[in-house]
């Protein structure tokens, strides 16, 4: 995958890069607003790190620009800023998603992944299949080797999007924001009670576990023998 | 700038000074009118007397002839307050009358009318003043030519009178003026000098300080409550900065102090990789725990200074609690507590969905950590959470209950403040924010907070254990209500 970094602290910049290459990417940087715009547009990115807050130009008018000209290239937003309508600012923008700094590097990874992937054709597929693990999405039905699974509605959404994102770690917050639709951390960990009960109906009576979890950054659904 | 510089700049002053010089020229006018008009009327008078008396003589002329006039003037000359009088022939020798010496030019015209003159009379002992008369020449038959004049002594003493008054009157509205003046700018002066002095010591630190409102509901005091109202505005705003800085200053420093200290060691040791490994481990945690920290905190600033951004909309109160109690369940269940959600249909509230759901997960979570653990054997009471929206007459209730150990009255409005852990939790993790960003987002939302101990009540045990327990409301204001202050803003934003 081909990243693009518009960040203008040299040193941070300096560990996403080395960070990003470890994770088997190629990443670029450019240090100020407008040597960002110019290579974001020029060349084809898989995916664009912008930081809100830049020199020469703002993070926010890159990215209005870019849309402006049909270039569609998936942007995430890095702020300090980092509050509600901060976030819902930087959507409307053109932005993709949104992380508050400070962040974890794999929380990054994990969003960008998925980012990255938002525009292949995949993503209007009906049915998601992991293993023997099969989930319609027309009919709402989940089966695992022919066997039907029943799952509450909150469940269900779960597990789908796990599979839409099969393969590439999802985070808590991640699933936090997109299957209960928030913005907050709960004290408790009340995903991973969550994950346990979809562990409990989908892995359970089965040889073979599908769902993991990542230590220090999440889940992933995966069959491990592909 | 001196004292009395001072003095003479203020508002009070000016005003003074001004209708002080509008009146007086009013006074100074009616004055010199009514002046002018006795003056006329006196002068007038004495006309008319000196014409009478011209007409008298010479009817006695036409009668009783020359000799008969001569008797006459000279018996008239001689009366005490005698008129002037001076009869001559028109060679200027002069047959009678009582003026000693004239100026011969005097005679050379005939008046038809009185004019003034001015002349001196001799007094006993040979002494001369001035004085005016009104006089006028007049021709009689065979040449001769008499004056008779009048003396204006009488009308200069009335406008002497006229011009006493003036002056007393005069001096009196000075004095008068000065006096009000003096009263109503030092009553004036003192209330703005106490609102100057009292701003200057808010200024120089002291926010405690109001302005002093003396119930007698003028403008002043008018005054004197909005500033006060300000004030106090401001000073709930400081104190928020102000304890914001304070926690960081001690409760993110410790933390800060801790994560230092641990790299530092771990450095000392000069151990395995694996024991690098754990302590850097142990400190993104602590990382990551402060950032949270700080970001509640933010979050708390921000709601408690009702910064605009936060989308507000009329919302199911009843859907939001159903959500969050759904992500909550189970855990709640994992922990061996009962879980009892009871909520209407609808129960409208105005407001943030994501800012109302945290509030309620920091409720949840609180509860989580402080109902008691689920017993074997049920020697205790089994742990219980409960959550409930309830339609009010006037507002819509929001209420997470517990049995746990619930919290003294005298530390009720102490745990809704930042960092505020009462030692019973000191064990418990938690950064002590939960509670303020609760009643922060009922701040926002006008909604009244209410702790209180009640154990919930569920279909199997509807007892109250007093005494323990924690009951939690937020009383949100109903819709109606709502609606009715956001049309006022909205009416006072239109342009008129």
């Amino acid at each position: 995958m081909k990243i693009l970094i518009i960040e203008d602290d040299q040193e941070a910049a300096r560990y996403l890069v080395k960070a990003l290459t470890e994770a088997g990417h190629v990443a670029d940087h450019a240090a100020d607003g407008d040597t960002g715009a110019h290579k974001a547009l020029v060349y084809d990115y898989d995916v664009l790190i912008v930081d809100r807050m830049l020199p020469k130009r703002d993070g926010l008018s890159i990215i209005e620009d870019l849309r402006e000209r049909d270039k569609q290239t998936p942007v995430m937003i890095l702020s300090a800023l980092g509050q509600v309508d901060d976030r819902v600012k930087g959507l409307r923008a053109g932005g993709d998603d949104y992380l508050p700094k400070p962040y974890a590097f794999s929380e990054l990874l994990a969003r960008i992944e998925v980012l990255a992937r938002r525009r292949k054709p995949e993503d209007v597929e009906t049915i998601y299949t992991v293993g023997d693990l099969e989930l319609d999405r027309l009919s709402h039905t989940v089966t695992r080797a022919d066997q039907n699974i029943i799952l509450q509605p909150r469940e269900f959404r779960l597990l789908e999007y796990l599979m839409r994102h099969a393969g590439h770690v999802v985070t808590r917050t991640m699933l936090l924001e997109n299957v209960w639709d928030y913005h907050f951390d709960p004290q408790t960990n009340v995903i991973d009670v969550h994950m346990s009960r979809l562990r409990g109906k989908v892995d359970k009576e089965f040889d073979k576990p599908l769902l993991h979890t990542v230590r220090g950054a999440g889940y992933v659904i995966r069959d491990d023998d592909r | 700038m001196t004292t009395i510089g001072k003095f003479f700049r203020t508002t009070a002053i000016k005003l003074s000074l001004i209708y002080l010089a509008v009146f007086a020229g009013f006074a100074v006018f009616l004055v010199l009118y009514l002046n002018s008009t006795t003056t006329a009327l006196l002068t007038r008078q004495l006309n008319e007397t000196v014409n009478a008396e011209i007409k008298g003589l010479a009817e006695q002329y036409g009668q009783r002839g020359l000799s008969g006039l001569v008797a006459l003037v000279e018996r008239r000359s001689r009366q005490p307050g005698a008129n002037l009088y001076l009869l001559v022939n028109d060679s200027g020798n002069v047959f009678a009358g009582n003026i000693a010496r004239i100026s011969p030019t005097l005679f050379e015209n005939v008046d038809s009318e009185p004019r003034e003159i001015r002349y001196r009379l001799i007094e006993e002992g040979g002494v001369a003043a001035g004085h005016t008369a009104v006089v006028r020449v007049f021709e009689l038959r065979g040449g001769y030519k008499i004056l008779v004049g009048r003396d204006v002594g009488e009308r200069e003493a009335l406008q002497e009178v006229v011009r006493e008054t003036f002056f007393i009157a005069g001096a009196l509205l000075v004095v008068l003026g000065l006096i009000s003046w003096v009263f109503v700018s030092s009553r004036v002066l003192k209330r703005i000098d106490a609102v100057s002095n009292t701003t200057q010591s808010i200024i120089s630190g002291d926010l405690s300080r109001r302005l002093i409102v003396t119930g007698s509901g003028d403008e002043f005091d008018r005054l004197a409550l909005s500033l006060n109202a300000m004030l106090g505005r401001i000073e709930e705003l400081m104190h928020g900065l102000k304890e914001v800085s304070d926690n960081i200053a001690h409760d993110l420093k410790t933390p800060l102090t801790r994560l230092r200290s641990r790299v530092e060691s771990a450095l000392a040791e000069n151990g395995e990789s694996e024991s690098y490994r754990e302590a850097l481990e142990m400190t993104i945690d602590e990382a990551d725990q402060l950032i949270k920290t700080f970001n509640a905190l933010l979050l708390i600033a921000r709601v408690e200074a009702k910064a605009p951004g936060e989308v507000m909309a009329d919302l199911n109160l009843s859907q939001i609690v159903e959500d969050v109690a759904e992500l909550y369940e189970p855990m709640v269940e994992e922990q061996g507590m009962i879980f009892v959600v009871n909520t209407p249909k609808q129960a409208l509230v105005h407001g943030n969905r994501e800012l109302i759901s945290q509030a309620l997960a920091n409720l949840l979570d609180n509860a989580l950590k402080y109902a008691p653990p689920a017993t074997e054997g049920h020697n205790g009471p089994e742990p219980k959470i409960k959550i409930s929206v309830a339609n009010q007459a006037d507002e819509t209730v929001l209420t997470v209950s517990d049995n746990g150990p619930g919290i003294e009255e005298e530390a009720r409005a102490r745990v809704l403040q930042r960092f505020t852990r009462l030692d019973s939790s000191r064990t418990q993790p938690g950064s002590g924010l939960g509670l303020s960003l609760v009643s922060a987002v009922a701040g926002l939302h006008n909604a009244k907070i209410d702790l209180q101990h009640t154990v919930p009540s569920t279909k199997d045990d509807g007892e109250d254990h007093p005494g323990r327990g924690l009951s939690v409301s937020m009383r949100f204001p109903g819709l109606q209500d709502m609606k009715g202050k956001i049309g006022e803003l909205a009416g006072t934003e239109q342009p008129a």
